[in-house]
């Protein structure tokens, strides 16, 4: 598997860790269920067989963060971008 | 059939030509007690149990492919109870005891193999804490032994013990732990659970449940929809597909671990080996391959295959306290899809629906806890209530803060 960085250009996945998939949105503490938020935010998973949304680290490379869209089943790489500015659709 | 020295000779009379099948191929029916999902060791088992222990006879087991070919036919096939966490080492160390007497009690040869598993330690912090390991695994029933260098070299004179970076400084010793011929465990538990009653319908993947009034009343398959008021996932790296499928979601990734052989070569590893400055442990076959294995690849996977770098890591490993093996040839390599779960300890509790319950989140380790997980499972399953061994196994431990994280590495399945 190569991860196309945006920074380093394509690279061997063994320079990059993975982080799983791109968690929701950090729930307010604030608000009324904040507890099971906030559960479900940690420890929950959707865990999908087919493309994912991932983070990934160039630990190796540039040491930025990355966007990975990645189909688990096939480990095609459908798309990657830094996840620093960007919102959660990679804009 | 009853398998014994009198039915091989028997057989062999007859030029081994009459030899019945060791299960039926069973058909789907309309209705069942219960249906467990997954045909591997766990749900084979869970199976067996729930019709030798509970008397539930009328039971099917639905497997998307043919049984024994999930991880149960993958793993690397070591059996041991060395966990530092009491939840953990009662648990195990009950599977280890089952073990030892399941081959009389399947008719069946498991090749059931205490040939001890070593923990080798590298530094004296090392030491400090597999003394520490040994002492919790006594106090949950397991053995364990601390070995000083001369005794690891006596047994295992091969070893770099004067390795520069990771010098073997002596090993933690569970004499009882060992390996289990994998597939084997698969087909004894299949061939006598089919015995006692239960359908174990192959070729049969489950697509769906059927949920009225937010209770479970049965599953839709690939062969037709099948009634039942229970309903156990038991499916190892794809339960978060089934709990997709369900409604709600599980604190589990899915991961890919690889494992590797050799090509066979005379008696040469006496027992299990683990490094422990790096990941890499190791046993031979009785065919004599060399079987090991190390890390996760360290990303999501449901592809059962994985990439070269973590080979060259897991060889790298083994160099630095067996370069004899540097000469040996690779002869094979696959992988497999393990449910890593958010505290790297097992779930076995009812689901968040009702009339479905959970065996999952065995991460790499789950084949040596096999036949206390079917028991387990069959308890729950069976009386709507967990086994006492199983108590501490439940999915609202993550929001009640009783993990159990053996490592200490948080919610990040990839690292333990
Ligand atoms: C490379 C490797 C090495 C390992 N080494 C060890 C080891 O040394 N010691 C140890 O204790 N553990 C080890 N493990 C872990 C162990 O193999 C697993 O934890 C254990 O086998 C999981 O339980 P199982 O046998 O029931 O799983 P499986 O055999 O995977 O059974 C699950 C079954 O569910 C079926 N299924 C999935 N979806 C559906 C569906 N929708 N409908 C119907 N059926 C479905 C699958 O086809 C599969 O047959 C290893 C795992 C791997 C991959």
């Amino acid at each position: 598997m190569r991860i196309n960085c945006p920074y380093c250009g394509n690279r061997d996945v063994a320079e990059f860790s993975s982080m799983g998939e791109e968690p929701a949105k950090r729930p307010d503490p604030q608000q009324a269920d904040a507890q099971t938020a906030f559960v479900d935010y940690v420890y929950l998973r959707n865990n999908p067989a087919g493309p994912n949304k991932e983070l990934w680290y160039h630990g190796q490379g540039c040491r930025q963060w990355l966007r990975v869209n990645r189909n688990t089943l096939s480990h095609k790489i459908l798309g990657v971008s830094l996840a620093a500015g960007g919102d959660q659709n990679g804009k | 059939m009853k398998y014994s020295l009198f039915s091989l000779a028997a057989n062999t009379l007859t030029k081994h030509k009459n030899w019945k099948p060791a299960l039926v191929d069973a058909h789907p029916k309309a209705k069942y007690d219960a249906i467990v999902i997954g045909g591997g060791g766990h749900g084979l088992a869970t199976a067996y149990y729930l019709a030798r222990e509970f008397g539930l006879t009328n039971v099917a087991v639905l497997e998307k492919g043919a049984i024994g070919l999930g991880n149960v036919g993958r793993n690397t096939t070591i059996v041991r109870s060395n966990y530092l966490l009491p939840q953990n080492g009662v648990f195990y160390q009950h599977a280890l005891s089952q073990w030892e007497t399941l081959e009389k009690e399947l008719n069946y040869n498991v090749m059931v193999s205490q040939r001890g598993v070593v923990n080798l330690f590298h530094s004296d912090a090392q030491r400090d804490a597999f003394a520490r390991r040994g002492n919790a695994m006594r106090l949950s029933g397991a053995d364990a032994e601390l070995l000083g260098r001369d005794k690891v070299q006596k047994m295992m004179p091969f070893l770099d013990f004067d390795n520069a970076r990771f010098p073997i400084m002596g090993a933690l010793l569970q004499k009882t732990g060992g390996t289990v011929r994998h597939d084997a465990v698969a087909w004894g538990y299949a061939r006598a659970a089919s015995e006692l009653g239960v359908d174990i319908i192959q070729n049969c993947e489950v697509t769906g449940f059927e949920i009225s009034n937010g209770r479970a009343t049965g599953v839709q398959t690939t062969r037709g929809t099948i009634l039942s008021e229970k309903i156990g996932i038991s499916v190892a790296g794809n339960s978060s597909m089934l709990a997709q499928m369900g409604g709600f979601r599980l604190p589990i990734e899915s991961h890919l671990l690889q494992a590797f052989v050799t090509e066979a070569v005379k008696p040469l590893i006496p027992n299990v080996i683990t490094f422990g400055a790096g990941h890499f442990y190791v046993s031979q076959s009785d065919k004599g391959g060399l079987v090991f294995g190390g890390d996760l690849d360290g990303y999501n996977s449901y592809a059962q295959r994985g990439g070269i770098y973590t080979l060259r890591d897991v060889v790298e490993s083994g160099m630095a306290i067996m370069p004899m093996i540097g000469r040996i040839k690779l002869l094979r390599s696959w992988g497999g899809t393990v449910d890593m779960s958010m505290d790297g300890s097992p779930i076995i509790d009812r689901a968040p629906v009702e009339g479905i319950f959970v065996n999952a989140g065995w991460c790499y380790g789950g084949f040596k806890a096999t036949p206390a997980a079917g028991l387990s499972f069959a308890h729950l399953i069976a009386r709507d209530e967990p086994h006492k061994i199983a108590k501490a196994y439940t999915l609202n431990r993550f929001a009640s803060g009783h993990i159990i994280d053996e490592k200490g590495q948080g919610a990040q399945p990839n690292l333990h």
